[in-house]
């Protein structure tokens, strides 16, 4: 179907089209005579705003519009992982081909997954088998890391009348089903999702189990669950992205979707030479391999960076439904709020807080709100699992603006990125003071089965320890360190070796850049072992607090976090007794 | 296209309406034919049917609603470009300045550009040195990079900003391997210098003009100037036609390409001027809503890309109204660059040049650029525990403000001394002194010692001892 209507105005990504009765909100829509795709945002009678995703130079009232009455979709199939998109779907690569040029060129159209590749597919289905929509097929190998499962579409259920295993195209017909008025439906593996639906589920469960990042200060001090949501907000330069990559390295989700929305094109550029060589810690695989990519970068077109965090979400979506645990992180949602605003803009609507259109609110709540462990579509009751973490740009670091507000509102977990961190070379500069997490509680059981009884209340005296230095650094900074009592001089001390040697972490070195849970357990305990015995020693009457400090024994604790992992035990069990030992000869 | 229109409706600021239009396209640029028959040049940044917005690139002045003519072009801003540039000094809108003729070009190229794919882009990890400590240790630029300078009024950005133009340069794989590479080895000859000034005082252009005479880099530089008296909407042309220039240099004819833009909060008080006139709606200060993606269309444009020779690296510098960072323009410049070099009033006041401070700058690439086999094994180690030192003794020199030094224990004197050497030693540097990366690490070192072994938890046990003590037995053979 397509019928033409006329341009009437062009502003920047805004295009208005006359002669558009027709048409429906949301729909995709093909603007001048260079095919440059749009999506229509809003409907006035006859006239249609259209925000373009791509470049409007050159474009000028009187020009065509073609409707294609399809709304803004993302193709679903084997082939997604891997790959490395722009914000609308359009694969990178395929991009640069048909450009012949490493700029992008306009009214480049290209498929997003490949029409030509050949996918072993093994039916799991058999013929006769009643199904509904999320039932699984069949299976293809999509990757050594991932098996792709495909499902039966959404909104189809009825009775397999054929099914067939083996070489076939994403457009070829796998199976027919027919459903319950005697209609037949031919069923391949690609399938289409509209990117501002949410994929149906059977229902939300609660999250209960960690999403492990390697991270300490996360893992230990602010966990998020699997199915969870985070914020990352941060001035510049306080490392934001360093850990958005951090997590899609290590974290232990199995398929990662990461979205460079209005981000810097080298930093994309460095996740695209680096994850082909980063080996996935469990299978020894290319990080790649588990791995699909939305790079949308600050200078591509606008509009397209407003529908690159859904194209994203859908996607992981689409993986969690197969039953994955899957980890999304996007990089920044600032920028995404920030074209939901330009636009707004030009479409001269009453502005809220700092000019951001009155429903930021909302679209940040439904975005966050697609995070979920969930009993999944489908009649097998497999459980999948989205956890969102989105990095916050807020202008000059002041939390209070309106994107970073809204965000808190609906996530539960909040990594607060400090500058002055950042400044001394603390990293991940995450301030311990600011940051929460609302998952402890739920957690605190999987912890006390999986690591050890006294995880919880290890984590909690760690924060009681820093909160207590934050106050006493205030009297020291008026009175000196000498007004002290012994015992609050060794929390000063227990924090001190708390920060630099715990929660500090060198995301650059082959060991320490990675944690694992149990390491984390001793490193924390070690410390807290080493104020432990030190406590009665240091309350006997003319005890030099000095010599506590100068025990070569603190020195072996601050090289602890670059002991290999697979020594911890005997490592850790070794510096407990040289810990007791030295405190006890004091 | 030469259909000329009479129709100029309204005129405010540096923004016409013509009415009755027909066939105009977004962004298409046009000529602007006074009363007086003097011509300027615009272009759309609104079209609808019957109606066009038009933004002067130079002053309305002597506009008229009668009588004044606009013609559309057809296309967009293009500049002729060609190897024939260099050396050359061009006015705002790409005219030649300095008497010499028009250039012949070779091609021309829509002033926009288009943003590189980024799967076709390279990833920049080549180490330049500066010569500078401060950078080369601290902040290391890459081969590739945008690293901006966030100055302040009356702070030496701009004598900063020319020595790093001057002593720029990639080092030969010998000179790592031998840990030399001081002194001038002949430039990479393919090495250029691409100039945009917006808004600055004839002064500063000149100063800039000057140094790049004087060291003979002129041959090798392409200026585009828009001095303070000139047009303000020109500012918006001036920094895309230089990257323009820089793009053909770099990736077509194979330049190492060092831009250096100045000054960027002229470019955005420009932008702002022009999009009040419009009465669009004020995002923060009354900076456009679109600052940000304005920005970035200009700062994405560096970088390398796969299977070229060339590279651009961006040196853009800006003025922070009352030195704060948060001020929209550094604010959002910080989050597209890849870091930035801050400098600082106080540093300065104690004479201190270059007044980079550690704290608050940043070079978000340095990581591939440190370290064994580009400069050496202790780089980055060395950078992580100067900067922790020096924040640490710049918080207890706060402390002793308020306690009195004598009541700091050994430990934190130790800091504050090393603050201060720091400072003298490291930061301070001749305008004319070209430090070898090697150099610079030593007296990282050399300043080391003043910290108790215990404090030094970011560089490696080993690293101490190698270089520590090198140092140490060479300063008793001295003493010998």
């Amino acid at each position: 179907m397509s019928k033409t209507a006329t341009i009437t105005k062009v502003a920047g990504p805004l295009v208005v089209a006359n002669g558009m009765s027709d048409a429906k909100m949301y729909e995709v829509v093909k603007v001048s005579k260079e095919k440059l795709i749009g999506e229509v945002i809003e409907l006035h009678g006859e006239e249609a705003s259209i925000q373009v995703y791509e470049e409007t130079s050159g474009i000028g009232p009187g020009e065509p519009v073609e409707l294609t009455g399809n709304t803004l979709s993302v193709e679903l199939a084997p082939g997604l992982l891997t790959s490395i998109y722009d914000g609308i779907q359009r694969p990178l690569e395929l991009i640069e081909k048909e450009a012949q040029s490493p700029f992008i060129t306009r009214g480049i159209e290209v498929p997003g997954l490949s029409r030509s590749a050949k996918w072993d597919f093994t039916a799991t289905a058999s013929v006769g088998d009643e199904v509904s929509g999320g039932d699984i097929l069949g299976t293809v190998p999509e990757t050594t890391l991932i098996e792709h499962k495909v499902m039966v579409p959404p909104n189809l259920s009825g009775t397999v009348e054929e099914v067939k295993s083996g070489n076939f195209t994403i457009e070829e017909v796998i199976a027919v089903i027919k459903d319950a008025d005697g209609k037949k439906h031919e069923v391949a593996m690609l399938q289409k999702w509209p990117i501002r639906i949410p994929r149906p589920v059977q229902g939300k469960l609660i999250p209960s189990e960690p999403l492990i990042t390697g991270m300490r200060v996360l893992d230990m001090l602010f966990p998020i669950a699997r199915g969870g949501s985070g914020a990352i907000p941060g001035p510049f330069g306080a490392g934001k992205t360093v850990t958005q990559q951090s997590l899609a390295k290590y974290c232990n989700a199995q398929v990662i979707v990461y979205i460079g929305c209005g981000e810097r094109g080298n930093e994309m550029t460095e996740v695209l030479t680096e994850f082909p060589h980063l080996k996935d810690p469990n299978s020894g695989e290319p990080l790649m391999k588990r791995t699909i990519m939305i790079a949308n970068t600050s200078n591509m077109p606008v509009a397209a960076r407003e529908a690159s965090v859904y194209t994203g979400i859908t996607i992981a979506e689409y993986y969690r439904d197969m039953g994955y645990d899957v980890a999304l992180m996007a990089d920044s949602t600032s920028r995404w709020a920030e074209a939901m605003r330009e636009m707004s803009g030009r479409l001269e609507e009453m502005p809220g807080e700092e000019g951001y259109p009155a429903y930021l609110g909302s679209r940040t709540a439904g975005f966050y709100e697609r995070a979920g462990i969930v009993e999944c579509a489908g009649s097998d009751s497999r459980k999948g699992s989205l956890s969102v973490i989105g990095a916050v740009s807020p202008p000059g670091g002041d939390f209070s603006e309106p994107v970073t507000q809204n965000t808190l509102r609906v996530t539960k977990v909040f990594w607060a990125l400090d500058a002055k961190l950042a400044y001394k070379r603390h990293f991940p500069a995450i301030n311990w003071l600011q940051s929460y997490t609302l998952y402890a509680d739920n957690l605190e059981g999987w912890y006390g089965k999986e690591i050890a009884e006294d995880f919880a209340s290890n984590r909690r005296r760690a924060q009681e320890i820093l909160q207590d230095e934050s106050k006493l650094e205030e009297i020291v900074r008026l009175v000196g360190m000498d007004a002290l009592s012994p015992k609050e001089q060794l929390t000063m001390e227990t924090a001190r070796m708390i920060r630099e040697d715990f929660l500090f972490q060198n995301g650059f070195d082959p060991v320490d850049a990675y944690s694992s849970l149990q390491k984390q357990y001793r490193l924390l305990k070690s410390i807290l072992t080493f104020a432990d015995m030190a406590e009665p020693v240091i309350v006997q009457e003319d005890f030099e607090f000095k010599k506590l400090q100068e025990l070569p024994v603190k020195e072996e604790i601050a090289q602890a976090s670059f002991f290999p992992e697979e020594e911890v035990e005997e490592s850790f069990n070794k510096l407990d007794e040289t810990i007791r030992s030295q405190i006890s000869s004091l | 296209m030469s259909t000329a229109y009479k129709t100029v409706h309204d005129i405010a600021g540096p923004l016409l309406m013509v009415k009755d239009v027909e066939g105009v396209a977004y962004d298409e640029l046009c000529e602007i034919e006074l009363t007086d028959g003097s011509k300027r040049l615009g272009k759309v940044l609104e079209s609808r049917e019957g109606l066009a917005v038009v933004q002067l690139f130079e002053s309305a002045q002597g506009a008229t609603t009668e009588g004044t003519k606009v013609r559309f072009l057809g296309r967009t801003f293009e500049l002729g470009v060609s190897e024939d540039m260099l050396g050359r000094i061009f006015n705002g809108s790409g005219k030649p300045m300095d008497n010499g003729p028009e250039i012949v070009p070779e091609k021309k190229l829509d002033i926009n550009g288009a943003p590189i794919n980024p799967a076709s882009r390279d990833f920049p990890d080549d180490f330049i040195q500066t010569g500078i400590s401060t950078i080369d240790v601290l902040n290391t630029l890459v081969r590739g990079q945008k690293l901006p300078i966030f100055s302040g009024a009356g702070l030496p950005h701009a004598q900063l900003a020319a020595q790093i133009a001057r002593q720029a340069r990639v080092l030969t794989e010998g000179e790592v391997a031998e840990g030399k590479g001081a002194e001038t080895v002949e430039k990479d000859d393919k090495f250029a210098v691409v100039f945009a000034a917006m808004g600055v005082t004839f002064e500063e252009a000149q100063f800039f003009k000057n140094e790049f005479e004087k060291t003979g880099a002129l041959s090798r530089a392409v200026l585009f100037l828009n001095t303070a008296d000139n047009p303000v909407a020109e500012r918006i042309a001036t920094p895309r036609l230089a990257l323009t220039a820089a793009e053909y240099l770099a990736y077509e004819k194979d330049y190492h390409v060092t831009v250096i833009i100045t000054d960027m909060t002229n470019y955005c008080e420009a932008l702002r001027e022009i999009s009040a006139a419009r009465k669009e709606v004020p995002g923060r200060r009354g900076y456009p809503g679109y600052l940000y993606t304005d920005l970035a269309t200009l700062y994405e444009r560096a970088g390398r890309i796969k299977g070229k020779k060339g590279s651009i690296t961006q040196i853009p510098i800006l003025t922070m109204p009352e030195d704060d960072v948060t001020h929209p323009i550094p604010d959002l410049t910080g989050y597209i660059t890849e870091g930035q070099i801050r400098l600082d009033r106080g540093l300065h006041q104690k004479t201190i040049f270059p007044p980079v401070i550690p704290m608050g700058s940043l070079s978000r690439l340095k990581g591939k650029a440190q370290g064994e086999g580009v400069t050496r094994e202790d780089h980055s180690g060395m950078d992580a525990q100067l900067t922790a030192c020096y924040a640490r003794g710049v918080e207890v020199r706060e402390l002793a403000v308020i306690l009195g030094e004598s009541s700091l224990s050994d430990t934190d004197k130790a800091y504050l001394k090393f603050a201060d050497r720091f400072e003298k030693e490291f930061i301070t540097q001749g305008e004319n002194e070209n430090r070898s990366i090697f150099d610079s690490l030593n007296i990282g070192w050399d300043l080391l010692t003043e910290i108790p072994r215990s404090e030094l938890k970011r560089v490696k046990p080993a690293q101490i001892e190698t270089y520590m003590k090198k140092k140490k037995e060479a300063a008793e053979a001295v003493t010998a």
